[in-house]
């Protein structure tokens, strides 16, 4: 049993070797050139290994008596957390060695959060479902205080170590209620012991509990405060990589527990996660409205988000769990572009990031601006880009099953979003012509956003082939 | 009779030791009630039949936690009685929390019931006749170990950021190189000088 275990982790296993031996390799020849070297190298390891899990491996199998499970779910999860991670850690490069903080930390830790987040997505037992979360989180929280002397990037770090901490708690909580009621932390067990007889307060209240765990983890409203302040203080590529793959990570994460562990008990979570995701979607819809930076106000835009998304999951067809994927893919390339551009706000050589230093970009930069209107466009859900059609799928998931509020004020509060989105286009377009931006972007970040603009347009003729490779991965999920 | 008497013992001491905790004015009396408190909560393990639990408490509360309390206590120059005065107005909205959460706990207490399955899936059951480490030890580096490993990065990462937010490259730190060290001899290191007298070497 033990070798064919090891084959089925052997990814994890291939990225945690990587991890020790580049730490090892960079403690004992730490140059100046050592953290520039090692972005590269991790990036191209992240290519590769998002190629080989996406590739060469096929079926469904399960590990450590059923704790972990690689699947087509998994499988689809892992190559867009890998392939994200390793642009964003392309496109960090620059603005890290501008601020003099390019440690040979940076990379490690990226690795070692995107090995949680690929237990998270195999997760198929409690135990292994906490050992993902809080190895990802620990590294996030160190990376968001990565600029120790910066006192936003250290409050950053502090708030979101706290409130994780909090959120791992009321999680922890949950899942041992949970296995109180049920005699096992493995969810086909779960799912096994409340199919069997009659549910319990208990378990429900675990499940609450583990609800609002993931909850925070997603940053869905009401459970979102931590969000615009650690967005807003994080170094800019650390914000990037926390609005992109954890993200996807752990709304797979939400995705798999309620459907693989909770599925018989579907009636009971399903209006939970409407409820979530309805808040989420107008909070972060209205609450962007007032920001006037644009790190806080991505921070607002993800939650209203992963409103979005959460709907795919609240209908609990196996369409919405694909339209949910479809989105969190679309979303993560969004961001990535929308990112690229950010990461390269500067005035003075100093980063800014407040909205109003975009007047009249569309002049000093005509190609960069459009990109950005297109993905503008594309994430406040206009229709001829992607972004429509994400939500669309998302909302025809809830209508098939009847949740029509959720749709309503989907539709609603996209409208209500549209607004702050636009205003950016509208800075750039029709705003003050005051101090330009620095004209620094490096070439990574143009081809980025260039792309990402041209993906908002021709993804729509066929999603590049998402749609195939998401319902094959949800099919997994189902059968 | 005797375990009855020494449960209600060690929960008396442990309650008692936990207000004390809460109540002493002193911070370094509180942390001390603290390691009695964990001490207690060790015996009542101890009782259970929980043996390696009461052992790892001791060790790791007792051992490194309480004491890193003490120290921190100690070493920062912590003004307590400000502290206290800003908890004064948390009390209130500190006390609804724990309102709450009791009430849950009572709702779930009062209607509890496990799936009638569940004693079927309750995996590890412990052999009668072997101890609690040795049970422990049989699971954790076969049928655990990947949790186990994955404990380990956790704890990997939590050291690379306590380095990384806290390290400081300072300049004139001494530092022992062990190569050069062996490879210093008396022919580099010693020389015959001759002194002229009343001069002296500079």
């Amino acid at each position: 049993m033990f070798p064919s275990d090891l084959t089925t982790i052997l990814p994890e296993l291939v990225l945690a070797s990587y991890g020790l031996a580049a730490l090892m390799w960079a403690v004992f020849s730490n140059t100046q050139k050592t953290g520039t070297a090692l972005v590269w190298l991790t990036s191209i390891f992240l290519v590769g290994l998002s190629l080989w899990i996406g590739l060469a491996t096929t079926g469904t199998k399960q590990a450590f008596g059923g704790a972990f499970v690689d699947d087509g779910f998994s499988r689809f999860a892992k190559v867009v957390i890998a392939l994200s991670s390793a642009v964003v850690l392309l496109l960090s490069r620059d603005y890290l060695d501008r601020e003099r903080i390019l440690k040979f930390e940076f990379p490690i830790l990226v690795v070692f959060a995107v090995l949680g987040m690929m237990v998270m997505v195999s997760a198929h037992g409690l135990m292994v479902l906490y050992m993902g979360i809080e190895l990802q989180s620990l590294s996030l929280y160190v990376l968001a205080a990565f600029h120790r002397n910066h006192s936003k990037s250290t409050e950053a770090g502090l708030k979101y170590f706290v409130l994780g901490a909090l959120s791992s708690g009321l999680l922890l909580y949950g899942a041992s209620l949970t296995y109180g009621f049920s005699g096992t932390t493995l969810m086909s067990g779960i799912s096994e012991a409340i199919s069997d007889g009659e549910t319990s307060v208990g378990l429900l209240f675990g499940l609450a509990f583990l609800i609002v765990g993931l909850a925070f983890k997603v940053s869905a409203a009401p459970f979102h405060m931590w969000a615009p302040d650690v967005y807003e203080g994080a170094p800019t590529p650390v914000t990037l990589f926390l609005a992109t793959a954890p993200k996807v990570a752990a709304m797979i994460l939400f995705a798999r527990l309620l459907m693989e562990a909770f599925g018989p008990v579907a009636d009971d979570w399903q209006l939970i996660v409407g409820g979530i995701a309805f808040v989420s979607m107008f909070l972060g819809s209205i609450a962007a409205i007032g920001q006037i930076d644009i790190k806080r106000l991505m921070a607002y835009s993800s939650i209203a988000h992963m409103g979005y998304a959460l709907m795919g999951i609240a209908s609990g067809t196996e369409k919405g769990f694909q339209a949910m994927l479809i989105y969190m893919v679309i979303y993560t390339i969004m961001n990535l572009g929308t990112f690229a551009f950010i990461l390269s706000m500067r005035k003075g050589g100093r980063p800014v990031s407040d909205i109003y230093s975009l007047g009249m970009y569309s002049k000093q930069a005509p190609v960069q601006a459009f990109s950005l209107l297109l993905l503008m466009f594309s994430l406040a859900g206009i229709v001829p880009l992607v972004g429509f059609f994400a939500k669309l799928y998302v909302f025809l998931a809830v209508i098939e099953v009847g949740m029509y509020w959720l749709a309503l004020g989907g539709a609603i509060a996209s409208v209500i979003g549209a607004y702050y989105y636009l205003r950016l286009v509208y800075f750039m377009y029709f705003g003050e012509d005051g101090e330009s931006l620095d004209d620094n972007m490096t070439r990574t970040s143009q081809i980025t956003l260039v792309l990402s603009g041209v993906f908002v347009i021709v993804g729509v003729a066929n999603l590049f082939g998402i749609i195939d490779i998401s319902q094959a991965a949800t099919g997994m999920l189902f059968n | 009779m005797l375990f009855t008497l020494i449960f209600y013992f060690f929960s008396l001491l442990a309650i008692g030791s936990g207000l004390m905790v809460v109540f002493s004015r002193n911070p370094v009396h509180a942390v001390l009630w603290l390691i009695l408190a964990f001490l207690s909560a060790a015996g009542l393990f101890v009782i259970q039949g929980a043996e390696f639990i009461a052992m790892l408490l001791i060790i790791v509360y007792v051992g490194a936690v309480a004491v890193l309390f003490l120290f921190v206590v100690m070493m920062l120059d912590v003004d307590f009685a400000t502290l206290k005065a800003g908890m004064a107005r948390y009390i209130p909205l500190g006390l609804l929390i724990g309102v709450v959460f009791l009430l849950i706990l009572g709702i779930e207490l009062s209607d509890w019931n496990s799936s009638e399955i569940a004693p079927d899936l309750r995996q590890v059951i412990q052999p009668a006749d072997i101890q609690n480490t040795e049970a422990l030890g049989n699971v954790i580096y076969t049928e655990y170990v990947f949790l186990f490993q994955i404990a380990g990065l956790i704890l990997l990462v939590a050291m690379i950021g306590a380095i990384v937010l806290t390290h400081r490259k300072r300049e004139g730190v001494k530092k022992q190189d062990v190569v050069s060290q062996m490879y210093r001899d008396s022919a580099k290191s010693v020389s015959l000088e001759d002194v002229p007298s009343g001069k002296g070497l500079s």
